[in-house]
């Protein structure tokens, strides 16, 4: 039989592997404080198991050696030798960041961070000693005379994978039965495993074979003794015999004398000693590895960013695809029927046809863009952990609340919104929520709430990250904002617009710089990535009650939901998200500030007029405000009103992106197709804001400005 | 050849097993659990039938002790896959009725011989030849 490639299925192994672990980390999250969760205890033990079992069998041996540890001390503590107290989680949740190391380094072909590795182990191995005795933990080496090796603690961890004691000299009495060969043991084939293992010498016993004529040829007649020199321990020698127990007699002695010989799987126990040896072990140590430490730490705790490029798709929601499809091909059929013109058919059947087209495409487009949906819960699950962290480095009390975790929206949109969500809930427990102490003086609960929400409202998804902290402080925000010069000394904002102000690059009032926040970068790129995602942020405050960000964004990237809108000979795109509404305006709304800015009241708030036709320099049907229609767009709480000739169909579009095929525009974020082949440009409403805000509006065109 | 199940949680472990198997020239149907291959087990017959030790839900053992209640494979060989090495574990897996185990790591060439074993072994037994005629 050929080698088989094991490569091939690294791939599952890792993704799996990759799962397994983020299960093992919500479970100790979910593990209760101070009491024995068997059923918690059990399932982690079960991850840590198969992890190693998978390793082994795909020759990760890193990693099969650190999960072997942990899975002893999981071992411990499944048969109530070891308490899992507060100390342990959080070190099982460190082991967990290691493992997903280690299985990232095997995953990407490069060294893993193995001082770390080692420092880890060390802790966990010092932690069995302590708990359980030093009995316990040499149970997983039966049988190997005790050699210095193996009283030290990083011994153990590669005991198990080979190689880990001194060679010693077994003996292995091989005494086959009649039967052995009929039923497919060659012994031979056992020989040949035991030299895999080490040295052997093998002696022949032929004193029962027979005179040739009496001589069965399928029995076998011989007896074998072997001596083999190996470090391996007696289960892996067992290991080799463990399919004839009934063919054979087999007896195996263990060596007496362990001979000391250094092999070269203790070169390297003896050079992750140091990091072992300390009684409190630091993780920071740096060990003098076989590999440089410090550079090998830089590249490992960055792990690769490459956003996964598979995606995995349920059944029941090809099904869908197929079923969609199939009903297509039947639409098909009956269409080009009457294209031949057999039968009697009147144009209503066409009509009818080509609407059942319709509806199946809609279906067809519905569940295609299914395909690329993922549950949010694939961002959320890691803020269980990340608030923990947060919460005990920053002395805060905080329960986490997740609702809506099943929400899904496109792979793309998921992978972009990570890093946004991660910020916005750091500065939540950061800034937001107080300690302790302030919480209780303010007459709230000590512990203090994160709730992120999502759920789906229109053709967007929602996602709220609300605290019951303490708000946002209007008067530092104010003060800071004239530091900066944002507004002038006597101005007087809305709260909206102080709210906002918080998005602004460089815009920090924590006074005193953490690491978990509070640099001033991050609000300016939270709006930013999510902007380029073609969502919007907005924030409430209450003072004294807490604050709330919440975060609209496309369902996918690909489509968007269009009101198509004619100016002269042009149609333009307006994303239907942020149109509030469209009206006539009447002469007697119309205002102006010092005759620059066109102003209209609408109700109470005063909001100003882009001419599209002057921004982008085309011929419009009228230039009288009073005889178009007014588009009014909302984008980050602020509105404008487009001025436009014609409202026309509302329709989704399949985004084309300008900046592949041409270069970015100010103003514009794509074009599309539309129905009768013409191009119709789509309008960036955020980008169209600042840009008029800016000034370059009135009087000079985006296009140009770009 | 013959005709063999596997069950194993883990998809690379279950893959491994089953790629190697069909490339001996096995037929091998493939399940993620013990309710699943037990379910499977009572429809169809099978030679051989591995199965890991450590699934959730349903354990390897009390698989075993299931499909040995039911007559269709009250005689099958049945191999455990574990990386467990306890003797205590190996005991009660050969008390529930399982023929053998294969401990983890192990490589594709001993899977198949191991499968080659116990088929050879399986068929020269004269109380489980009726039972596959």
């Amino acid at each position: 039989m050929s080698s088989m490639d094991l490569e091939q299925f690294h791939d599952i192994f890792f993704q799996e592997s990759g799962e397994a672990l983020d299960s093992m980390e919500q479970t100790l999250l979910a593990l209760p404080a101070g009491q024995s969760d068997q059923d918690g205890i059990n399932t982690i033990f079960r991850v840590a198991h198969s992890i190693k079992g998978g390793a082994a069998t795909f020759g990760f041996t890193e990693l099969t050696s650190f999960t072997h540890t942990v899975e002893t001390l999981l071992d411990l503590a499944r048969s109530g030798r070891v308490m899992i107290t507060n100390a342990e989680t959080d070190l099982l949740l460190c082991s967990v960041d290691v493992m997903r190391d280690l299985l990232a380094a095997a995953s990407s072909k490069r060294t893993p961070d193995s001082a770390r590795v080692a420092a880890m182990q060390a802790e966990f191995v010092n932690l069995i000693e302590s708990c359980a005795g030093r009995k316990s933990v040499s149970a997983p080496v039966p049988e190997i005379v005790s050699t210095p090796a193996v009283n030290q603690p990083v011994a153990l961890a590669n005991a198990s994978t080979s190689a880990g004691g001194a060679a010693g000299e077994w003996k292995i009495r091989i005494e086959p039965r009649a039967q052995m060969l009929r039923h497919g043991n060659d012994p031979l084939r056992i020989i040949e495993a035991l030299r895999e293992l080490g040295e052997v010498s093998v002696r022949v016993d032929a004193a029962a074979l027979p005179p040739l004529a009496d001589m069965d040829a399928g029995a076998c007649y011989l007896k074998w003794t072997v001596q083999l020199k190996t470090a391996a321990s007696r289960e892996e020698i067992e290991q080799i015999f463990a399919w004839i127990d009934e063919d054979a007699v087999i007896t195996i002695d263990a060596p007496v004398v362990a001979v000391p010989e250094q092999t070269s799987a203790q070169v390297a126990v003896a050079e992750a000693e140091p990091v072992a040896a300390p009684a409190s072990p630091v993780v920071e140590t740096k060990a003098p590895t076989s590999q440089p430490a410090s550079a090998s730490r830089e590249t490992t705790t960055q792990a690769p960013s490459a956003e996964s490029s598979s995606i995995r798709v349920s059944i029941e929601k090809l099904d869908e695809l197929i079923n969609t499809v199939g009903e297509l091909v039947i639409t098909q059929s009956m269409l080009s029927q009457f294209a031949t013109g057999r039968g009697d058919h009147s144009s209503d059947d066409l009509k009818n046809g080509l609407s059942q087209l319709e509806r199946q495409m809609r279906a067809l487009q519905e569940s295609v863009m299914r395909v690329r949906m993922l549950p949010i819960s694939f961002v959320f699950n890691r803020f269980p952990r990340m608030v923990r962290d947060l919460g005990s480095r920053l002395g805060k009390q905080v329960d986490l609340k997740m609702t809506g975790e099943h929400t899904e929206l496109d792979k793309t949109v998921l992978e972009k919104i990570g890093d946004p969500l991660v910020h916005l809930v750091r500065n939540s427990i950061d800034h937001g929520l107080e300690s302790p102490d302030q919480r209780r003086a303010a007459g709230k609960s000590a512990v203090g709430t994160i709730h992120l929400n999502a759920y789906h409202k229109g053709g967007n998804i929602t996602v709220e990250i609300s605290d019951d902290g303490a708000g946002l402080n209007r008067e530092r925000i104010l003060a800071k904002a004239r530091e900066r010069g944002l507004i002038g000394v006597d101005e007087d904002p809305s709260d909206e617009r102080v709210h906002n102000m918080i998005f602004q690059a460089g815009f920090s009032t924590a006074e005193t710089v953490s690491d978990v926040s509070g640099r001033g970068v991050g609000m300016d790129v939270v709006r930013r990535n999510i902007a380029e995602l073609g969502g919007n942020v907005q924030v409430f405050s209450t003072p004294g009650k807490g604050s709330m960000v919440r975060i609209r964004l496309p369902l996918t990237l690909a489509i968007l939901d269009g009101q198509l809108v004619r100016v002269g000979e042009e149609v333009y795109v307006i994303p239907l998200v942020s149109i509030v509404e469209t009206i006539q305006i009447h002469r007697d709304q119309l205002s102006s500030i010092a005759g620059q800015t066109e102003l209209f009241r609408l109700r109470d708030e005063y909001i100003p007029i882009i001419r599209l036709y002057e921004l982008f320099e085309i011929d419009a049907d009228s230039t009288d405000l009073f005889c178009g229609l007014l588009t009014i767009v909302e984008s980050d709480g602020r509105r404008v009103g487009i001025l436009v000739d014609e409202l026309l169909a509302q329709q989704q579009v399949v985004i084309k992106s300008l900046e592949t095929n041409f270069r970015p525009l100010v103003g514009l974020s794509g074009a599309t197709m539309l129905g009768d082949g013409h191009v119709a440009l789509i309008l960036d409403v955020p980008g169209l804001m600042s840009c008029f805000e800016s000034g370059c509006g009135r009087r000079r065109p985006a296009l140009s400005a770009a | 050849m013959a005709s063999i199940l596997i069950a194993d949680d883990s998809p690379s472990m279950r893959r491994m097993v089953a790629t190697t198997l069909r490339t001996a020239g096995h037929e091998v149907i493939e399940v993620e659990d013990g309710s699943a291959a037990l379910s499977v087990a009572e429809q169809n017959s099978f030679d051989v039938i591995i199965s890991d030790m450590n699934m959730p839900g349903m354990t390897g053992i009390e698989l075993v002790e299931a499909l040995r209640n039911r007559s269709l494979h009250q005689h099958a060989p049945i191999l455990m896959l574990t990386t467990e090495t306890s003797e205590d574990l190996k005991e009660r897996a050969r008390k529930a009725g399982a023929s053998g185990w294969l401990g983890k790591p192990f490589n594709p060439e001993q899977l198949i011989s191991v499968v080659y074993r116990v088929l050879a072994r399986h068929s020269s037994k004269p109380t489980t030849a009726g039972a596959l005629a």
